[in-house]
């Protein structure tokens, strides 16, 4: 069984999508709970379409029935996680009658649903952004955790909580340390062992102690003065970024920056420098999927012009401030240095990856690889941990002004900003420009006709965009993209951030639409 | 465990399994076309017939059951004569002419000239060279110059942007209906209703745009050339390109992909089969948005602002003045001062070395990338 939450699978991770079809039609039962009603909808036994931003109560409340009822794994609970007992009294505050007013749904819905996941095991939870872009990102996760702790789905085959991966390789930038508190394999930075091994390994006497800034955190110093030089690597800060009037003033304000990309593009408008790097198929390389597999990137062909390697792009500017790096290729790097420092990573070697690749943990190189985690409930830090938290609403909610809520994500023939699929033949033809899709009963209530084009407005700024009628979107509720600049929702986004990830709240923010032409 | 008696050997198979899966197993050869691994078997073809003893017709491989003590030959004198029948009426039913490339066209026939004229034919077929019906033909030394070809009279679907299909050239073998429903479960290729036996003017697989997705499933699995990239037409054929494995650059799933290169280009994109993660599929994105690397608005050289404008610059240059200027702002304003976002579209390789770069030589925790988002 599938519960798949916040994810809009066939669109965003379409191959993904199709082997989840290909288990319900050979019988496997699919939940998809989603304000959408998006096309994997259509495969599943029960589409819950709670409102945008109320996750929490939602899962809180199926929680609260779990253990009312007596469906739970209080075997799992027992054996292998600590503190039901917090979990117990903060779910006892979500009964159906109340999360039902909050979520948009009806209590019995939210009875049947509970039942029908505590009936099959294992069952498979699978989330993407709708769960992270928000202000209670981090809770949402956590509450999410608890939900599958609390059905025992952990530690087994087509069990456990599933990120699926926005970008190629989110995983692997993550698990390189591009973090500003973890080192490469997640050590951290604040921890002294950890500091000496890797100042040991990079020949250097110190390394700096203290976590970094994270992005919102830099933008924001760089309007007032902590952040002075900031280097950009392959982001389109400029679109991606909710605000974009408030991001751009941020970029403005760089005493001194440097982009490093394959396009020019609306970031690098801004640069002091720009340095020309060479493209996916122009390297040898490593991805890490959204399963921690590493595969192979191959070179095709070569850069164009004087583009160059992005890693030697680094140790050439490490070479004019008096370091000398020794690894000269992206094998070299990684299996002299990365395989060797990132404990998870140091069973996998060039030379065994030339196949399908291996998922880490794979600590050695006799290992086989690892694919999936926390095998019979052996959690990272020995027990898991319930983590309830309390249901909070989007930092901006509908009101007279602005009575609809905007949320957003990716398309399926475009890829985020477009600077690549807006440059591939044939793309553009088949979407060709952004749209507002907004409900029938709104449409009807605006007197919007389908393909018109509308003024959608926040109290950060307007776009002019065709309107898109469609039934996948619940009355109340506009949905847009990012891949348009013109009609980017990211002028329209709210700069509210999850105060532990700093992750902004793509998914939920106050707007209005307005007609163009004359009633 | 049964065994049966393959070509005169035996073998042991479990019980199940179809004639064509113990073939596989037993590494016996047994040609198909309408086959495709991960849908249910149609036995459309028939070109994977056998002669099994006691059965008064030959049987498909593909979709009859293996069966304790049968006696099976996969390659004999009647199997071959069946399955050059088979080749005969498919070649016969559509306009076929790759196999006559090397003769001068005055050898030519006047059909054999017509097809040239007709759309998506005056240049070789997409598929030379990687063509399935071809290399059977070739097998069992089949000639299209004796058979009198339906050239015209296909429906040809070339109005969208991404892909062709050129009816002429369908052999009705249907893997593009499986991938379709069975494989991406897009629901884009109905099935055409009834028999094929109903359909005297040819069987032919339409699409119903509504719920296509442009993933090119269909196209993966065409072992001819009636259905082809639009974009890739003409630029090489089967053998000319060199295939380059690699991972898909867009979401986090990381399909494995063949990128077929050609003089510094990559041309084509296919999927790996049977490649973990993706298994043989790829989205619209992954097979269709590979040129952006060759587009002219690529940056080629270093760039330094000069006002209002850039100017090019030398890597030296450019460099140089990059590790001036963030040593002087380090100087002034310590290491705090410098902060860099790294990229999760570029490889492990890459991200390494931007926070080796921030960690070890600028001396801050200052990098982070879209790791939330």
């Amino acid at each position: 069984m599938f519960l798949v939450i916040g994810s809009n699978m066939t669109e965003a991770h379409p191959v993904a999508a199709t082997f989840l079809k290909n288990a319900v039609m050979k019988g496997a039962r699919l939940i998809v709970v989603d304000p959408r009603r998006h096309k994997l909808v259509d495969f599943a036994e029960r589409h819950v379409p709670i409102r945008v931003g109320s996750d929490i109560a939602f899962a809180n409340s199926l929680m609260q029935v779990l253990i009312e009822e007596g469906l739970y794994d209080s075997a799992f609970v027992d054996s292998c996680t600590i503190d039901f007992d917090l979990l117990q009294e903060k779910v006892a505050g979500y009964p159906p009658e109340k999360a039902a007013e909050i979520c948009g749904v009806s209590a019995e819905t939210i009875r049947e649903t509970a039942r029908a996941l505590a009936s099959v095991k294992p069952l498979m939870l699978c989330y993407t952004l709708g769960i992270t872009e928000h202000t209670c990102g981090r809770n949402n996760v956590v509450t999410l955790a608890n939900l599958q702790m609390l059905l025992g789905n952990m530690g087994m085959e087509c069990g456990g909580v599933n990120p699926l991966r926005g970008q190629n390789n989110v995983q692997g930038a993550c698990d390189m340390g591009a973090l500003p508190n973890v080192f490469p394999g997640y050590q951290k930075v604040v921890d002294a062992d950890a500091r000496e091994k890797f100042a040991q390994a990079w020949g250097v006497p110190g390394l700096p102690e203290q976590n970094g800034l994270m992005i919102p955190q830099m933008m924001e110093g760089l309007t007032n003065g902590r952040v002075r030089g900031f280097y950009i690597f392959g982001e389109n800060l400029a679109n991606t970024e909710p605000d974009i009037r408030k991001v751009e003033h941020e970029l403005a304000s760089a005493e001194f920056l440097v982009c490093q990309d394959i396009f020019p593009n609306e970031t690098t408008r801004f640069a002091h420098v720009v340095l020309p790097a060479a493209a996916w198929s122009e390297n040898d390389g490593t991805f890490t999927n959204s399963e921690r597999r590493v595969s192979r990137v191959r070179t095709a062909s070569n850069p164009p012009g004087e583009a160059r390697p992005n890693w030697w792009i680094f140790r050439e500017i490490a070479r004019r401030m008096g370091h000398a790096w020794e690894s000269d290729s992206a094998r070299e790097i990684w299996d002299n240095e990365i395989s060797v420092l990132a404990p998870q990573l140091c069973g996998i070697k060039y030379a065994r990856l030339e196949g399908d690749g291996l998922q880490w943990p794979c600590p050695d190189e006799e290992h086989p690889g690892t694919c999936f985690l926390h095998r019979d409930g052996q959690f990272t830090c020995g027990l898991g941990i319930f983590t309830p938290a309390d249901w909070t609403p989007p930092a901006e909610v509908p009101d007279e002004k602005y009575p609809l809520v905007l949320s957003t994500g990716r398309r399926l023939a475009h890829y985020h900003t477009r600077t690549q699929t807006g440059r591939c033949e044939g793309l553009n033809d088949i979407l060709g420009e952004e749209t507002a899709d907004i409900s029938l009963a709104d449409a009807r209530d605006l007197g919007v006709d389908n393909g018109e084009m509308i003024k959608v407005s926040s109290r950060r700024g307007e776009v002019t965009v065709r309107a898109n009628v469609t039934r996948e979107v619940p009355p109340g509720m506009v949905w847009m993209a990012f891949h348009f600049r013109e009609a980017c929702a990211n002028w329209l986004t709210n700069p509210a951030f999850d105060p532990v990830t700093l992750t902004a709240e793509y998914k939920a923010c106050a707007v209005r639409i307005d007609r163009i032409a004359a009633p | 465990m049964p065994t049966l008696s393959l070509n005169d050997r035996t073998v042991s198979f479990e019980t199940g399994q179809t004639i064509l899966e113990v073939a596989q197993q037993n590494d016996v050869v047994i040609p198909t076309l309408c086959h495709l691994k991960e849908a249910h078997a149609t036995g459309g073809c028939r070109i994977c017939v056998v002669e099994v003893a006691g059965s008064d017709q030959l049987l498909p491989a593909c979709a009859t059951p293996a069966g304790a003590d049968m006696r099976i030959l996969t390659d004999s004198p009647a199997v071959r004569t069946a399955r050059k029948a088979i080749i005969e009426m498919m070649l016969a039913a559509g306009a076929h002419n790759c196999l006559l490339m090397d003769h001068p066209q005055s050898s030519w026939s006047e059909s054999q000239l017509a097809i040239m004229e007709q759309p998506w034919h005056d240049k070789i077929c997409p598929a030379h060279g990687d063509c399935r019906l071809q290399d059977l033909a070739i097998e069992y030394e089949v000639s299209v110059a004796g058979i009198d070809q339906k050239i015209d009279g296909h429906p040809l679907d070339d109005a969208t942007p991404m892909i062709v299909r050129d009816y002429s050239r369908c052999i009705g073998c249907g893997r593009c209906i499986q991938a379709c429903n069975e494989v991406q479960v897009n629901a884009a290729i109905p099935s055409p209703y009834g028999r094929r036996e109903d359909h005297p003017n040819g069987w032919y697989p339409l699409v119903d745009y509504e719920n296509c997705t442009h993933c090119g499933q269909c196209l993966q699995a065409c072992p001819t050339g009636a259905l082809f990239e639009k974009k890739a037409f003409g630029l090489a054929t089967g053998s000319e390109a060199e295939k380059v494995r690699t991972t898909c650059p867009y979401c986090g799933v990381g399909c494995q992909q063949w990128l077929h290169v050609k003089d510094d280009r990559v041309i084509k994109v296919t999927a790996v089969e049977e490649g973990a993660p993706n298994l043989g599929r790829l989205c619209v994105k992954g097979r269709f948005g590979y040129d952006f690397i060759h587009s002219p608005e690529r940056l080629t050289h270093p760039l330094i602002r000069e006002g209002e404008t850039f100017r090019k610059a030398s890597w030296d240059e450019a460099l140089d003045l990059v590790a001036e200027k963030f040593k002087q702002i380090r100087q002034l304003h310590g290491p705090d001062a410098l902060a860099g976002v790294s990229c999760a579209r570029s490889i492990n390789e890459d991200s390494y070395q931007m926070q080796k770069l921030f960690r070890a030589v600028f001396k801050t925790n200052n990098i982070d990338h879209c790791a939330r988002t």
